[in-house]
């Protein structure tokens, strides 16, 4: 009796240090939780500061008269010829330098001119083609600012610092002012961004042509991966008779999910592009490589959710007279298929997100037209954020911080719908 | 009821990788009679069970020596396909495990996979037929497109048996139909299996004596992988010949 009492005794003293030490414990875990999660919203909040200015693009309002004889041949007729003769961006310059007839200065004009796009030219000839019957009438259009001058607009040059300095000049700044005061400058939403490749011009260069090479890639990494995958995973699960060959065949298949994606990349350069001559830059080669690299993430997902399946389905589908094929196919594969699916996903998520592989085989390319077939020279999403976030321009970094959080938004989405395909798909039996 | 053989088991063994499960089992099966094994848990009942149709195939490391002839040929011979066998002999599992689809669709899957049906009114007919057969068509025949998974343990159960029954087999093994089930459904199990047996040979795993004493015309008491005792099952329970069947059913040991 009285050894009991102690042993209670002794218990309730320790439970108090028990308790404290919970409790501490569930401080460090909590600490830990905010310490993630406040990165991470840093993270994000800086990205997006960064980048939503990207969504506008500054323009400036230029009238021009294009004459025939700049668009037409002798035969009356649109002419690539005439066209290419043509000095499309003098055209565009002395339009815009007619806002200003006092300055005459040949330094001065060039000056002037710096402050629309240096792809203005190219916009207006753009406009001629689309829409011939223009031709000879006095038109107005939205130009592009040229970068610098955007980036004043936005608030992010800093004129502060001496004139020499800076990249706008305190005379090009009156002439901003003017143009205010003309009500001939303005902020519009930035559709070039969204409809366009890249370009030399930061104001020009858009993420269209980078998410088209992007999503061809994940098209063949998708149908290469998954079919491979999953039949790999039923082989394995199936058919494979334990033993050493398949003992190596597993671990092998885990390790390749460790492996570094850059090996995979110098991979694809040795095999499919210097041994099998496939085309370089290509969405093409790139899918066949992240698939190589998501392979083992989607097998090791399919077998899991093979096996997830309970054993008594395939028991009676055998036992019925089916075949293993059959069981696997007919019933098997069915209730897998959302742990396959979201498998699946989270591969292409993580395939979505890779920029070594991709630049080992030469998708980190400057490519001003939009990729349209998947041998055609394209790039990819993370590796336009890479080339723009290495440029110079201050206006590059703010589109790469927009292209980072159109990636990121992807990257949700992706992950977004495995949880929702987990949680429609799951099923009781 | 024949005295026809239909299943005839000569010096049958099995292994688990090292470990012997059964040994030199040796029994013969009537025709359209029901046959029940009993022993206490981990003798070899199952394993004896899937001996018949080649369901130990699956497992890895499983091996079976000896003769299982159905009908006077050796199912273990090599040019024996274990699917077709299984077509003639069909199982039903100790856990109800309808396949997660509609009820028409369990049941049709054998006669499907198996082509016995060449157009869908036929092959609906087969559904219904072992439905009736099962004595579930009352129950289910304005729910067919309902998913099996949905239906009481009872109901599965059975809807496992009509699945087994379309596609007409010879013999039906059943391991512990009933172990899942209550008394009521159990009941209806073992009314079921009695009209069964004028149609087919079923043999049964079961724990419940009283069950194999009910249902069944012969009785197989294993022990510890041996065959111990095989006789009428009004003789094993009235007057066992071993020390060991008389302790099981005395409810001694086990
Ligand atoms: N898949 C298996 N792998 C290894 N051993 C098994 C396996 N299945 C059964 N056994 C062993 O074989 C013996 C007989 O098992 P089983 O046939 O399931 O007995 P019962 O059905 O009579 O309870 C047991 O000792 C069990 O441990
Ligand atoms: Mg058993």
């Amino acid at each position: 009796m009285k050894q009991h009492k102690t042993n209670t005794e002794l218990i309730a003293k320790s439970l108090k240090r028990r308790h404290r030490k919970q409790t501490r414990l569930k401080y460090y875990g909590l600490f830990s939780v905010l310490l993630g999660i406040s990165f991470l919203l840093i993270l994000l909040g800086s990205i997006t500061l960064n980048g939503y200015t990207a969504f506008q693009q500054t323009v400036i309002k230029v009238n021009v008269k294009i004459d025939e004889n700049h668009i037409f041949g002798d035969d009356g007729k649109v002419s690539q010829d005439v066209m290419y003769a043509t000095n499309w961006d003098g055209l565009a310059k002395k339009a815009f330098r007619k806002v200003f007839p006092e300055v005459t200065d040949r330094f001065q004009q060039r000056k002037l001119s710096d402050l629309i796009s240096a792809n203005s030219g190219y916009e207006i000839q753009q406009m001629m083609i689309d829409d011939p019957s223009l031709v000879g009438k006095e038109i107005e259009i939205w130009v592009n600012a040229s970068d610098d001058v955007d980036q004043f607009i936005k608030g992010r040059l800093n004129v502060e610092v001496p004139e020499d300095q800076r990249r706008i000049n305190d005379m090009q700044l009156s002439w901003i002012q003017t143009l205010k005061e003309k009500n001939i400058i303005k902020k519009t939403f930035n559709t070039g961004f969204f409809t366009s490749a890249d370009s030399r011009e930061p104001e020009s260069s858009g993420i269209l042509g980078a998410i088209l090479g992007s999503a061809m890639a994940m098209v063949v990494t998708m149908f290469l991966a998954l079919p491979f995958a999953v039949m790999a995973a039923i082989y394995l699960e199936y058919f494979a008779k334990p033993g050493k060959l398949t003992d190596f065949i597993e671990v092998n298949i885990n390790n390749l999910a460790a492996v570094p994606s850059i090996v995979f990349g110098l991979l694809g350069l040795a095999v499919f592009l210097n041994f099998f001559q496939l085309p370089r830059s290509a969405p093409l080669v790139g899918g066949m490589v992240l698939a190589l690299m998501t392979l083992p993430t989607i097998i090791i997902a399919s077998r899991a959710a093979i096996r997830a399946v309970p054993p008594s389905i395939r028991d009676a589908a055998l036992g019925l007279g089916a075949s293993k094929m059959q069981a696997a196919v007919d019933h098997v594969l069915p209730l897998a298929s959302p742990g396959i699916l979201t498998g699946t996903i989270i591969g292409m998520a993580q395939a979505l997100g890779e920029t070594a592989p991709l630049i080992m085989i030469g998708m980190v390319v400057f490519l001003v037209d939009i990729p349209t077939g998947f041998t055609d020279t394209a790039t990819a999403l993370p590796v336009q954020i890479y080339i723009w976030s290495d440029s110079a321009e201050r206006a590059f970094y703010e589109r790469s911080s927009l292209a980072i959080m159109f990636l990121v938004l992807f990257l949700i989405g992706m992950n977004l719908l495995a949880v929702l395909l987990r949680k429609k798909f799951e099923k009781k039996w | 009821m024949s005295d026809k053989i239909k299943i005839q088991v000569e010096d049958v063994n099995v292994f688990y990788g090292d470990i012997q499960a059964l040994f030199d089992v040796t029994l013969d099966i009537k025709s359209k009679e029901i046959t029940s094994l009993i022993g206490p848990s981990g003798c070899g009942k199952s394993t004896f069970l899937r001996c018949m149709n080649r369901m130990n195939d699956v497992i890895d490391g499983c091996r079976v020596e000896g003769k299982i002839t159905i009908d006077g040929e050796n199912i273990y011979d090599a040019d024996k396909d274990p699917v077709l066998l299984r077509a003639r002999v069909g199982m039903v599992f100790q856990k109800p495990n309808p396949f997660p689809k509609t009820i028409f669709e369990n049941v049709a899957y054998g006669p499907k996979i198996h082509g016995l049906a060449s157009n869908t009114s036929e092959l609906r007919e087969i559904v219904e037929n072992s439905l009736e057969q099962a004595g579930l068509m009352d129950e289910v025949k304005d729910r067919l497109n309902d998913s099996a998974t949905d239906l009481s343990g009872g109901q599965q159960q059975r809807i496992c048996i009509a699945r087994a029954i379309a596609v007409n087999p010879e013999i039906i093994l059943m391991d512990e139909p009933c172990s899942a089930l209550d008394p009521i459904a159990t009941a209806r199990v073992e009314e079921l299996m009695g009209n069964l047996s004028n149609n087919y040979t079923i043999v049964i795993v079961t724990h419940s004596m009283q069950q194999a004493a009910r249902v069944s015309t012969n009785t197989a008491f294993f022990h510890l992988g041996h065959l111990v005792e095989f006789n009428a099952t009004k003789q094993i329970f009235t007057n066992p010949s071993d020390k060991r069947t008389e302790d099981y059913i005395t409810g001694k040991v086990g």
